[in-house]
């Protein structure tokens, strides 16, 4: 978030511009961001390190700690589930707090001073480090898509293949606008992992790019600057990290709601 | 700024992730906290029975105070009845008692005084026939003052 660099004043545009650049390997769509890759992996691992030591030895007794934090989490993350989803579904709940802990982590990745991992790379020979998964389209849309085909495959189980279909074609205006009812329950469906994936998109690129805007002042005003926006951020990451499971939760709860 | 083939390694990353994160920390931890709840359940509601029977522990104990008391008044209020019943019977024996001994020794005292009287009579008769035929000498004939003598003797 901050400790500018002195030439990074001198070419703005330069500087922002190789802080926006991922890691890359491959041409076009085939092109894998290693590092967006590489911090998201490692966030996941992270969490699964915690997840598989806490959920070794769980002590009902006298929790402590790492267990209580994620006891508190879970129990959240669960009481969301129970008021927005009615019938019982085993995956919702841990889908929901994977995504709310993974991307709040992810996102939390904005708040390590935005010079810090990409000089430190610059030290070891690597050109270009994006720190912060969520600013790419990449991590998003994976979210977002992986979040659509489940709400494909649950208006499928609660409504059936006919059902579904059924759902495009008289929804919303009656059998009598078919063409038009199938043009907005597209446009209803896909807006949903697009506007997902878009959402936490643009909170977390923003986000970066104000830390890139403040990391360009004279070095004493990003103190007041950098740790507002900071402290502001973290609220930012939270929230949006929230949205994303909330809006989940509904959507799969939608979808598997038997008659549309 | 687009959408590359990033997004399958994400998702891939993600649908392990969600997986791992079900199976090792959702299922055990809900497991535990449900087992947790149904434990805390049963330990208040057998706190509330607890409660409840030593409630009724109390007033039992209560009630048999309240009866051992009650027995306890009953054998007093008997044993000083029976007490007071003994010390009559007592009075009577020994009323009756000390009027049988009075009775004995009246009549003993009776026998004495009559034995006494019989005694003195004899005496008294023979000292006033002793004395009657001294003062009188020889004129006297005891045969025909007889007569005389017994009224004497009745009179006694």
């Amino acid at each position: 978030m901050s400790s500018a660099t002195a030439p990074a004043t001198d070419s703005p545009v330069t500087y922002i511009q190789h802080h926006l650049t991922n890691l890359g390997t491959g041409e076009g769509f085939w092109t894998w961001h290693l590092d967006t890759l590489f911090f998201g992996g490692l966030l996941a691992t992270l969490i699964m390190l915690v997840s598989w030591k806490i959920g070794r030895s769980l002590d009902a007794e006298k929790p402590t700690g790492m267990q209580n934090l994620l006891e508190a989490i879970l129990e959240f993350v669960d009481s969301q589930v129970k008021s927005i989803f009615h019938g019982r579904d085993r995956l919702v709940g841990p889908l929901g707090l994977t995504i709310f802990v993974w991307v709040f982590l992810m996102n939390a990745m904005d708040l390590i001073p935005v010079d810090l991992l990409p000089k430190l790379a610059e030290m070891v020979g690597i050109p270009y480090l994006k720190a912060v998964p969520t600013t790419d389209l990449g991590t998003t849309f994976a979210l977002a898509l992986s979040v659509f085909g489940l709400i494909i495959i649950y208006n499928i189980r609660s409504k059936g293949v006919i059902g579904y279909i059924k759902m495009f074609l008289f929804h919303p205006f009656g059998k009598w606008l078919i063409p038009v009812n199938i043009v907005m329950t597209t446009i209803e469906e896909v807006a949903k992992p697009v506007s997902l994936g878009l959402r936490l998109f643009g909170n977390m690129f923003a986000g970066e790019l104000i830390f890139l805007l403040i990391a360009l002042l004279p070095w004493w005003v990003q103190w007041p600057l950098g740790g507002g926006w900071a402290i502001f951020h973290i609220l930012v990451i939270t929230l949006q990290a929230f949205i994303f499971m909330l809006l989940t939760i509904v959507y799969l709860s939608m979808a598997s709601q038997a008659d549309h | 700024m687009n959408v590359t083939a990033t997004l399958f390694g994400q998702m891939l990353t993600f649908f392990v992730l969600v997986w791992f994160v079900w199976k090792f920390l959702w299922d055990p931890m809900t497991q535990m906290m449900e087992d947790r709840k149904k434990r805390i359940a049963d330990g208040l509601a057998a706190a509330e029975r607890g409660k409840h029977e030593q409630e009724l522990a109390e007033k039992r104990a209560a009630e048999v105070i309240h009866e051992a008391k009650e027995k306890a008044a009953g054998i007093i209020a008997q044993a000083q009845k029976r007490g007071s019943e003994i010390v009559e019977e007592a009075k009577e024996t020994a009323r009756t008692e000390g009027e049988r001994i009075k009775a004995s020794a009246e009549s003993d005292i009776e026998q004495e005084v009559n034995r006494a009287k019989e005694s003195l009579r004899g005496k008294v008769v023979s000292l006033s026939v002793a004395g009657a035929s001294k003062v009188l000498a020889r004129e006297i004939d005891e045969k025909s003052q007889e007569d005389l003598l017994k009224d004497l003797v009745a009179q006694i």
